[in-house]
């Protein structure tokens, strides 16, 4: 057996973790397919408010579709498939990546991130969703492809362990996974349009907590939370919408830009005109999440504000609701 | 957003040496990629984030010296956990480390118990039992 494999693996950086392995995986299989596309062909986007649940004592939103999502619906719209595999026992999981590394096969790997010696201390949380690459083993440390890293790093066979045997929320139980095949030629045209019908199918649904809706639901509890919560829960819940909406992996303004760049390249790719000039629009949009970041720093940075800024802040997303509702309504039609 | 409008303020990323990666549309209006050292408004909500959790410790700690609680609340809160996710590492159900948290139950726990705590936050059952860090 050898002691030291090293695939050849090209790191490519991406704001987001799963579209970035994805996207890193394809490009190493020969297929070159950009993270907004990856993104947008998934139906990433997404808005959704989770009722009851709480992470850090503080209520959920989230800005894209549930971890593993985004990847099954590329595999499925472009006729890559897909093989995963999860394990009970940390020696079979081992056993299994090993193999692949001999084989030549770099994998994918869901993780969490509670004990990831590598990201800086204030961000790791009990996040168990998120997605690197291994491309190789060398001196008993993996090496490792972590999309949203600048560089590639390395773990060692405890520390990836621990990551892929993390518990909570969506424990990943080792999950792993990798393509197997791939369709002759790969047509994006169809599944590009199939992921569009569906995003607007999420943003525009009759449901209170998702797309539009659920932006108005969240802009409606905003103004409830100082007299509710009082002001020290109040910041402590709205510091948490701003974190989802513009943390690592978002490409900022709640993942609305990387959304704007799909629709850029996927309108010059279909030669729709229509596509480019929304996904103008779309950036506009992010623009208005990110001043609504701003002014929702400012309350609770002060700690001292006054129920008259928690309206303003829920107005501003009151606009952005409407004005998403009206964009789906076009992106819907534009295809 | 356009490039060069993307923020580089100084945030917590700068510790581990990493910039990560934002979306914005170049003088050409094209999309491209920038990296960021951090923007203010989400270092703020991290921030506060953090201190929160401070808080939280802070005043487990104060419950079990005064005898409300027992260390196994300080150290849950000390990793960030909340029941949840301690029962899930440590595979009881959630009423049952709940029950944990009382100082004359927590007393009788048996070895194996404790040591099974005792792992997950990393520590020997000396240094569970004192609350020692």
């Amino acid at each position: 057996m050898k002691h030291e494999t090293k695939i050849d693996f090209t790191h490519h950086q991406s704001a987001h973790c799963e579209n970035g392995v994805v996207s890193n995986l394809m490009k190493h299989n020969g297929y070159n397919v950009s993270e907004p596309m990856v993104f947008g062909i998934g139906s990433g986007l997404l808005f959704c408010y989770i009722p009851l649940l709480k992470v850090n004592h503080a209520p959920v939103i989230t800005y894209r579709a549930l971890p593993g999502h985004i990847f099954k619906k590329f595999a499925n719209r472009t006729g890559v498939k897909m093989k995963r595999e999860k394990f009970s026992n940390p020696k079979d999981a081992k056993a299994r990546l090993d193999e692949n590394l001999e084989k030549n096969n770099p994998v994918g790997l869901q993780v969490g991130v509670y004990n990831l010696v590598y990201f800086p201390d204030e961000y790791r949380f009990h996040f168990n969703a998120h997605n690197m690459v291994v491309y190789g083993k060398k001196e008993n440390r993996y090496l490792i492809s972590d999309p949203v890293m600048e560089d590639v790093t390395s773990l060692s066979e405890k520390e990836l362990e621990k990551v892929r045997f993390a518990k909570g929320a969506f424990a990943p139980k080792g999950h792993m996974y990798y393509p197997i095949s791939f369709p002759e030629k790969l047509e994006l045209e169809k599944a590009i349009i199939k992921g569009i019908k569906d995003t607007c199918r999420s943003m525009l649904a009759p449901v209170p907590f998702v797309g539009a809706k659920g932006i108005h639901k969240i802009a409606g509890l905003i103004r409830k939370w100082p007299k509710q919560k009082g002001i020290k829960t109040a910041n402590h819940y709205l510091g948490q919408v701003v974190r989802m909406q513009e943390e690592i992996g978002t490409g900022g303004g709640g993942f609305r830009y990387i959304y704007a760049a799909f629709l850029q390249e996927a309108g010059k790719l279909l030669e729709n005109e229509k596509l480019i000039a929304l996904s103008k629009e779309m950036t506009e949009i992010g623009d208005l999440w990110r001043d609504f970041a701003l002014e929702a720093s400012r309350i609770y940075k002060n700690r001292s504000a006054q129920t008259d800024s928690y309206n303003k802040v829920a107005d501003q997303l009151d606009h952005i609701a409407d004005l998403e509702k009206v964009f789906f309504k076009k992106l819907k039609k534009s295809i | 957003m356009k490039k060069k409008e993307v923020p580089q303020d100084k945030s917590n990323l700068e510790s581990a040496n990493f910039r990560e990666l934002c979306y914005a549309v170049d003088e050409n209006g094209e999309y491209t990629t920038e990296n960021s050292t951090g923007w203010e408004p989400k270092t703020v909500a991290l921030n506060n984030a953090i201190e929160e959790i401070h808080e939280r410790i802070e005043d487990a700690k104060h419950r079990v010296i005064k005898g409300e609680t027992s260390p196994i609340e300080y150290y849950m809160e000390l990793h960030k956990m909340d029941v949840g996710i301690l029962a899930s590492y440590v595979g009881f159900w959630q009423w049952k480390v709940k029950r944990h948290f009382k100082p004359s139950v927590f007393k009788k726990l048996s070895e194996k118990t404790l040591q099974k705590y005792a792992e997950v936050f990393e520590i020997s059952v000396e240094e569970l039992k004192s609350m020692h860090r």
